[in-house]
């Protein structure tokens, strides 16, 4: 009774020793993008005033802006306005940064989710299929291919694709998440178009967006699956080393409940935690592929920022992707504790 | 009878010739190694047939990759342009050659400048340990936090587009998985029995660290650099797509993408073909340090 109290407390404690290291974190990344935004080379007053203002118009705005106050009180200013969930307005719309990045989000989230269901679906076979027969022929094309997927230009990839399956065989939808016709025909919901079209009941939607979705999703999906089946074969190959596995076969059972019933299942938790950090690293993916599919979502948004010289709105982005980075962290951490048994000793 | 003197002076030179020799014999056989294991040796190649066509650019160019004409535009690849060319009629081939300059400035600009400020962050760190330890590893959770291409992104957003600004933004993204590394490599060590001997001997930490834990920590380091180029390459060769890179006319393999993205459709090597150099070349690190692995990591399996 006393010890699984005192067992609880020492987990109570790693958990706000871990929390307290988040915070840490969270504020450097702030100071991180703080200092990034005021290095700009760019004129943030000349960008809103124009070239033509003059000398008073110049000055108001830059106290407007509070560029006049000491740096310590301007960063004391930003940090309280984003507690407020105001990360400036962004040039080009003239919206908050905070609200366009929630127009845009939900279309990356469709794409990064398609994705990672792609990856985990195609690597974690995979993984297991190289780790069960360990240098074999398989183990070997299952090395080449997630270095392959380690070492490709998504970017191109991405053009390739549209070259070969969408000009050239045309078996899926081009750019974009819908065909033009049917932009704005079911109402948006969530956000998400497949969602949207399903809660509308417009089944000729739903196939053009999953038209649409499929080939930058399985893009991405390859990238993340090279990652997946990486781990999944080390993870595997640790089991299987492990004398419960020679028990099992001893006893006679067949290699596929060796492998799938006591191996696999003992990797389940780290896994898990593998796809959450898999699932951020699609965002550095999305960047790129969003760009090549014009795809209307965060990446798209972020590198149409960062070539007009918006600084609030990438910096608003850059903050966007480090807290997710550090909250799937925190997240698979947490996973891990509560899953895996092992840790409560 | 006197003692000659020349003996131990003799014995001396012929010391550091043997050792010399075994030093040379050592990477001969380090070398053999590697080409026995076929993704190494494809890899190294690959990486050395990189490193001479930069070397000998102007040699190996057909044409000049700057020099434009206008009744050359989009040809296919046939016998003069092996590689076609491209929408202001330059060479593909010969822009494919100078852009191996470009690729093999940053990719080396940057291991060169990370691997040692990670290696000496690491080791103090981790060596040391206390307050100096938690600032570091603070800071370099900051940065591990965001995926690099995003962070460097924002670097060279703040510093403005460029070759240098890409490699000084890839540098300050690139060095805080090594400095873990290295410290992970050196709390290990620290503790080690051969460790306390030397420091009772009255070794100073400079010394410690210096000769016998830099060493040790050397090959993980060297091969998470090497899998990093392969990394840098697509991060630069990213930049370089994104407009934020090398700017034009220079031939960078991304900004060759870019460009291209528009003929993409009726001329297909525009975009296949410094694609594909992108991938061979990041393959290319990746086989190679992949197999450096299995030969100096000793615990990997």
């Amino acid at each position: 009774m006393s010890a699984t109290f005192m067992a609880s407390g020492s987990r109570l404690r790693n958990f706000s020793k871990r929390l307290m290291q988040v915070v840490i974190t969270l504020l450097g990344l702030l100071i991180l993008t703080f200092t990034i935004g005021r290095v700009m080379p760019i004129d943030p007053v000349l960008a809103i005033v124009g070239p033509d203002a003059d000398q008073s118009t110049y000055q108001q705005v830059y106290q407007q802006l509070g560029f006049d106050k000491s740096l310590l009180t301007q960063f004391g200013i930003y940090f309280v306005n984003l507690l407020h969930g105001d990360l400036g307005n962004a040039l080009l719309t003239g919206k908050p940064v905070i609200d366009d990045i929630i127009r845009v989000f939900p279309a990356t989230l469709e794409l990064a989710t398609m994705a990672i269901i792609v990856g985990a679906g195609l690597g974690i076979p995979l993984g297991v299929l190289a780790a069960a027969r360990r240098n074999s022929v398989y183990d070997y094309i299952v090395r080449i291919i997630s270095l392959a997927g380690y070492s490709t230009p998504i970017f191109w990839v991405g053009m390739i694709g549209l070259l070969v399956f969408y000009a050239w065989l045309g078996w899926v939808g081009g750019a974009g998440r819908l065909e033009l016709g049917l932009d704005g025909v079911v109402p948006r919901r969530t956000g998400l178009m497949t969602i949207d079209a399903i809660l509308a009941g417009n089944s000729q939607v739903f196939w053009n967006a999953i038209n649409h979705l499929v080939l930058p999703a399985s893009l991405l999906g390859f990238h993340s699956m090279a990652y997946i089946s990486r781990m999944t074969r080390s993870f595997m190959l640790a089991q299987l080393s492990q004398e419960f596995i020679l028990t099992a076969r001893v006893k006679g059972l067949t290699e596929r409940q060796v492998i799938w019933n006591h191996a696999f299942r003992n990797i389940l938790v780290q896994l898990l935690t593998v796809v959450a950090l898999a699932y951020g690293s699609l965002l550095e993916g999305a960047v790129l592929i969003e760009t090549v599919f014009s795809w209307p979502g965060f990446g798209s948004y972020l590198t149409g920022s960062l070539l007009l010289g918006d600084m609030n709105a990438v910096m608003g982005c850059v903050l966007l992707v480090g807290v997710i980075f550090v909250m799937l962290n925190l997240l698979s951490d947490m996973l891990y504790q509560f899953f895996d048994p092992r840790t409560k000793s | 009878m006197s003692i000659s003197l020349d003996t131990p002076q003799g014995n001396q030179a012929s010391e550091t010739s043997l050792r010399v020799r075994r030093t040379l014999s050592r990477c001969w056989g380090f070398v053999i190694k590697m080409a026995r294991n076929p993704l190494t040796a494809i890899g190294g190649s690959i990486i050395l047939l990189l490193v001479i066509v930069a070397i000998f650019a102007p040699l190996i160019a057909p044409y000049n990759p700057l020099v434009q004409n206008l009744n050359n535009v989009l040809v296919a690849p046939n016998a003069q342009h092996w590689f076609g060319t491209d929408e202001f009629g330059r060479d593909i081939f010969s822009r494919l050659v100078y852009g191996a300059r470009i690729t093999l400035y940053i990719v080396l600009l940057v291991s060169i400048t990370v691997g040692p400020i990670g290696l000496l962050l690491g080791v103090c760190a981790g060596y040391f340990g206390g307050k100096v330890d938690m600032v570091l590893m603070r800071v370099t959770d900051i940065f591990i936090s965001f995926p690099s291409l995003v962070l460097a992104l924002a670097f060279v957003a703040a510093l403005g587009p460029g070759l240098e600004h890409v490699v000084i933004a890839i540098t300050l993204t690139a060095w805080p998985p090594i400095a873990r590394l290295a410290r992970a490599e050196t709390l290990s060590l620290r503790q080690a029995d051969f460790i306390s001997a030397v420091r009772l001997q009255g070794a100073s930490p400079a010394r410690v660290l210096w000769h016998h834990i830099v060493p040790l920590c050397l090959p993980s380091v060297i091969i998470r650099i090497t899998m990093n180029m392969a990394g840098i390459i697509l991060t630069a060769a990213g930049l370089g797509f994104l407009g934020l890179g090398a700017q034009p006319p220079e031939p960078e393999w991304g900004a060759m993408i870019s460009s291209g993205r528009t003929y993409m459709m009726e001329c297909w090597w525009v975009v296949t073909i410094p694609g594909l150099a992108i991938l061979i070349n990041s393959l290319a690190f990746n086989f190679l340090g992949d197999g450096l692995r299995d030969i100096l990591d000793p615990r990997s399996e």
